[in-house]
């Protein structure tokens, strides 16, 4: 009864009609939650992957849904507030009665829906690269942790002579967490101290004319510099038109960026950009048919010839195949039996290989590394040769050095301490 | 690898210049078949084979070179030539990178890009440096100059010198000098040579002599290591000073994006008292009009794009102005007198064309162009001063002015002080109350707009662009004085250059955090900002 009081306040008579009449047929769907911000700052992100999950059900339909059910889709809008992403997902998960959410974007909002998901033993897929430092049972990372981004793209600036690093990013926890796990492991190598350049700066930050020069100057001391950015999406364009601007080029100071793709150079222009680089596990520039495919597929779902794709939308896109794998092979979409399932599936990502779920919830996937084009694509300059494994648990860090994590039976753990040979070390 | 390449193209450009005849290669053949074996193997293999082309000393291979470092080098899938291309629609028009005979056109689909990274581009421009030492074109010259300034490189001082004895230019003269001293501190020269040198680069100062002095001390010894390190010394001394400099313009320009986004807000809070927490929303309809504009100006008439900030102008001022009025007209002029629902309903509305925006253009970034007169630096001394900056705040100063001009010369800002100050004697003087109202926001929110056109050349133009002045512009309106445009002026660059003052020291997000704590005692000391209105009807 409070349930229909409540799609009643909340979308009327019309709406009410239409929840009632998919509890009739409920029976015959089953539902996947979408849980991504669609008004709010995030919603820049956040809506496009809303988009590439829509199209991967429709497409799930056609080839005649999973287990002679059709897939339905249910779409919340969390409004890009933390708190709001816990009650949404409640929402989904006790009165939408979703077998399986796909959602989040920001660390925050992921950490903000962990409890919920745990308490009532539901599924997440999360898309997005993050810090990692995390293993929770229910939780399923299909972005790359640290070792499968930020690690390989300094590896990569070190080869090509770079001695002097600055580590730029926004004020939040997956910036700070990358960066102390990048520090640790360049202070590893023997950069020393005075080398090492750390500056965050506030969410949307717009005026980047000290820092920027801050760089030229730290840049100045006679050894080969380079920017790894873990700036955040929407700041980002005004720090590389202040690149721009003042003169910074690729070839003397490159830029590493971890959050920069297809979609955020959309809104640039990005001629004087050439040559600063991302890492990621996906660019739209991969040649391979799965993702020519895929990109015909999104532009046509989308009714937009120059729409772009994305890492996390790869990362979906690996999900949602691993999802809908481990339902078949557990017959059903109960949660526990999907957790169980899923661990070793292994289906085809988007650059040609594929990738495998393991038992710490983090997938396997290529590092490729891409200097940006005056066309706003990403050109490849290096790829790793095979797959990366995700770790869950930094190397690099004291406290979660001797962490590991797997949740086959019988250790079920997702941080496990291999010194004491206790489980719960670190963490949730 | 690029040294070698570096080298060897150095030394077979003295020897081409100095014959002055250009040389014809016997192994066009040769070149031919290399340049078609760039597109083969990795970058490695590739830098191998550049270092080869430019071992044959052909001047030929230049054009080549120069379409890989830009990325116009292609093959052809079938058939495996290499032509440079030029993009036109759905076709490229090629050309034969030795002879540069136009070879036709041909669909996108039948050729693949020749991949190159930042190493290859750097050492290709090193490479081609040394060629436009000769170019006809001074600022070429000056460039090819930098270019070798940098690469450090002494194969290139026969180069520089040859180069110096035909120089007539006095910039191009300087700074080949001080490309040669670079080279020279980097060669096996006797010590005084490199002690001159040393002094060549203590008077160029800068970031980048002071880079190389620093990279020269690391491997000499004794005198030499003492020098450089000293003149390094010197040339930070001198940066120092520079860097105020530097810091009160940074300072200057972050108060004139401040000053651009209050002046509306000066207008619809501080003269009409109305709390708008729409005012974002319209700098971010102004910058979405700029794009709109681009977009039809780059379909329909791609030669005027270099004056579509002109053209947005007036036009981003009717949008935003027009809802302005559309606003005042249907919600706020039921308000007056309640600043809480004024409040609460202009957020409402904020979130409303947030939202109107997000549908009609989508989630994501919006482009906008920079025009060409707007996009680079220049440079005053050691500072670097950036085109868009210095417009945007000549362009705030100028909207300032002719904001005043309005409300202090003309018949309307007359009436509009009139209203505000005493809208039932104004009444029953014959003005129209209603509709200077309705014309004030609209004012207000037109030159919001105009904001907007500004901003989009340095910042996103996405759903959120106001969301993130709306507090800034607050600030500086009521820390300069409710009412008081000079207040507002001096207010923003105030808080601009105290804000690039505190970033050095203490990073961007605490220096924000001192700069409000500061303006909330600011307030207590002095209720109504720096240049408080007085008279009867402010204090009531």
């Amino acid at each position: 009864m409070q349930f229909s009081i409540k799609s009643v306040v909340a979308a009327g008579a019309l709406a009410a009609t239409m929840t009632m009449s998919t509890a009739t047929w409920a029976a015959d769907t089953i539902k996947v939650g979408i849980l991504h911000s669609l008004s709010g700052t995030m919603a820049i992100s956040e809506t496009t992957l809303k988009d590439a999950m829509l199209m991967l059900i429709e497409e799930q339909n056609k080839k005649g849904g999973i287990l002679g059910k059709k897939l339905e889709a249910v779409v919340v809008d969390p409004a890009s507030n933390w708190p709001l992403f816990a009650e949404k997902a409640r929402e989904l998960i006790s009165v939408d009665k979703v077998d399986v959410v796909f959602g989040c974007w920001t660390s925050v909002s992921r950490k903000s829906v962990l409890p919920v998901f745990e308490e009532l033993n539901s599924v997440l897929f999360y898309p997005v690269q993050y810090e990692g430092e995390e293993s929770q049972k229910n939780v399923f990372y299909t972005g790359a942790s640290p070792n499968q981004q930020a690690i390989p793209a300094v590896d990569y600036l070190a080869a090509e002579g770079v001695e002097r690093w600055v580590l730029a990013g926004t004020d939040y926890v997956y910036p700070r967490t990358t960066n102390k796990i990048l520090e640790a492991y360049l202070k590893d190598k023997g950069v020393a101290a005075e080398d090492i350049m750390i500056n965050y700066t506030p969410f949307g930050h717009s005026d980047w004319q000290t820092i920027v020069s801050d760089i030229k100057k730290f840049g100045s001391a006679g050894k080969k510099t380079a920017v790894v950015s873990t700036i955040n999406g929407d700041a980002n364009v005004p720090f590389y038109k202040e690149l721009g601007n003042q003169g910074i080029n690729a070839e003397d100071i490159p830029v590493v960026a971890f959050s920069v793709g297809e979609e955020e150079l959309a809104g640039l222009d990005t001629k004087p950009l050439v040559g600063h680089l991302a890492a990621w596990n996906y660019f739209m520039s991969v040649e391979s048919p799965e993702n020519a495919e895929f990109i015909k597929k999104w532009q046509a779902f989308t009714k937009d010839e120059k729409r772009v794709s994305n890492d996390p939308m790869e990362a979906h896109y690996i999900g949602f195949n691993m999802w809908v794998k481990a339902v078949e092979i557990a017959g059903t979409t109960g949660a526990d039996p999907v957790i169980e399932s899923i661990i070793g599936v292994s289906v085809p990502n988007l650059t040609g290989g594929h990738s495998t779920m393991m038992p710490n919830h983090h997938i396997t996937k290529p590092v490729l590394i891409g200097e940006i084009q005056g066309d706003g694509q990403f050109e490849i300059v290096s790829s790793t040769k095979g797959l990366v494994p995700g770790d869950a648990w930094s190397d690099f860090l004291p406290g979660s050095k001797d962490l590991i994590s797997d949740w086959r039976k019988p250790m079920s753990c997702g941080n496990f301490n291999t010194k004491t040979g206790k489980c719960g070390g670190q963490g949730s | 690898m690029t040294t070698l390449l570096r080298k060897a193209y150095f030394a077979i450009c003295f020897f081409i210049f100095t014959l002055i005849t250009p040389m014809t290669s016997p192994f066009a053949d040769d070149i031919d078949a290399q340049i078609n074996a760039l597109a083969q193997g990795g970058f490695s293999d590739r830098a191998k084979i550049i270092s080869a082309l430019a071992e044959t000393g052909d001047a030929r291979v230049a054009p080549a070179l120069d379409a890989l470092a830009n990325g116009l080098l292609y093959i052809q899938k079938l058939g495996g030539k290499v032509v440079i291309i030029e993009k036109a629609g759905s076709n490229y028009k090629l050309t034969d990178p030795i002879t540069l005979e136009p070879l036709g056109e041909e669909p996108k689909g039948a050729f693949n890009k020749i991949k190159v990274n930042n190493r290859l581009r750097r050492g290709v421009r090193d490479a081609l440096g040394g060629l436009r030492l000769r170019s006809k074109n001074p600022t070429d010259r000056l460039a090819a100059a930098e270019d070798v300034f940098k690469s450090r490189d002494p194969a290139a001082i026969p180069l520089l010198d040859a180069a110096l004895k035909t120089e007539q230019n006095a910039d191009v003269r300087k700074v080949m000098q001080q490309a040669r001293a670079t080279a020279v501190l980097f060669s096996n020269k006797e010590a005084s040579a490199k002690i001159d040198a040393i002094d060549v680069l203590t008077l160029r100062s800068g970031r980048d002599s002071r880079s190389i002095l620093l990279r020269f001390a690391k491997s000499a010894e004794g005198d030499l290591k003492q020098a450089a390190e000293k003149a390094a010394v010197t040339i930070e001394g001198a940066l120092a000073a520079w860097a105020t400099a530097q810091n009160i313009w940074y300072g200057l320009s972050l108060g004139s994006v401040l000053l651009l986004a209050a002046i509306g807000l000066a207008i619809t809070f501080g003269v009409m008292g109305v709390i708008n927490m729409a005012h974002g929303e319209m700098v971010m309809l102004g910058a979405y009009t700029t794009h709109v504009v681009q977009d039809v100006i780059s379909q329909s008439f791609p030669h005027m794009f270099e004056v579509s900030l002109l053209i947005s102008i007036p036009l981003a001022f009717i949008v935003a102005g027009g809802v302005g009025v559309a606003i005042e007209r249907g919600i706020i002029r039921y308000l007056y007198g309640r600043p809480l629902e004024t409040l609460l309903a202009t957020w409402g509305i904020s979130l409303a064309l947030q939202q109107t925006v997000r549908s009609i253009f989508g989630p994501t970034n919006q482009e906008v162009g920079t025009p060409e007169f707007m996009s680079g630096a220049f440079e005053i001394g050691q500072m670097a001063i950036t085109y868009n900056r210095l417009y945007i705040l000549v362009f705030a100063i100028i909207v300032l002015l002719t904001l005043m001009l309005l409300m202090k010369k003309t018949a309307f800002g007359l009436q509009m002080r009139a209203v505000t100050q005493n809208r039932g004697m104004a009444g029953a003087m014959g003005i129209r109350t209603d509709w200077v109202d309705a014309m004030t926001f609209g004012l207000g929110s037109g030159i919001a707009g105009i904001a907007g056109v500004a901003l989009s050349q340095i910042d996103n133009v996405s759903p959120n662009l106001g969301q993130s002045y709306i507090i800034d512009s607050f600030m500086v309106v009521v820390f300069g004085g409710v009412g008081n445009l000079w207040g507002t002026l001096v207010g923003a660059m105030t808080l601009g250059i105290a804000n690039k003052f505190l970033e050095p020291y203490a990073g961007a997000v605490l220096g924000k955090i001192v700069v409000l704590v500061f303006i909330i005692l600011f307030i207590q000391k002095k209720p109504r900002g720096m240049f408080a209105l007085k008279g009867r009807a402010v204090e009531s």
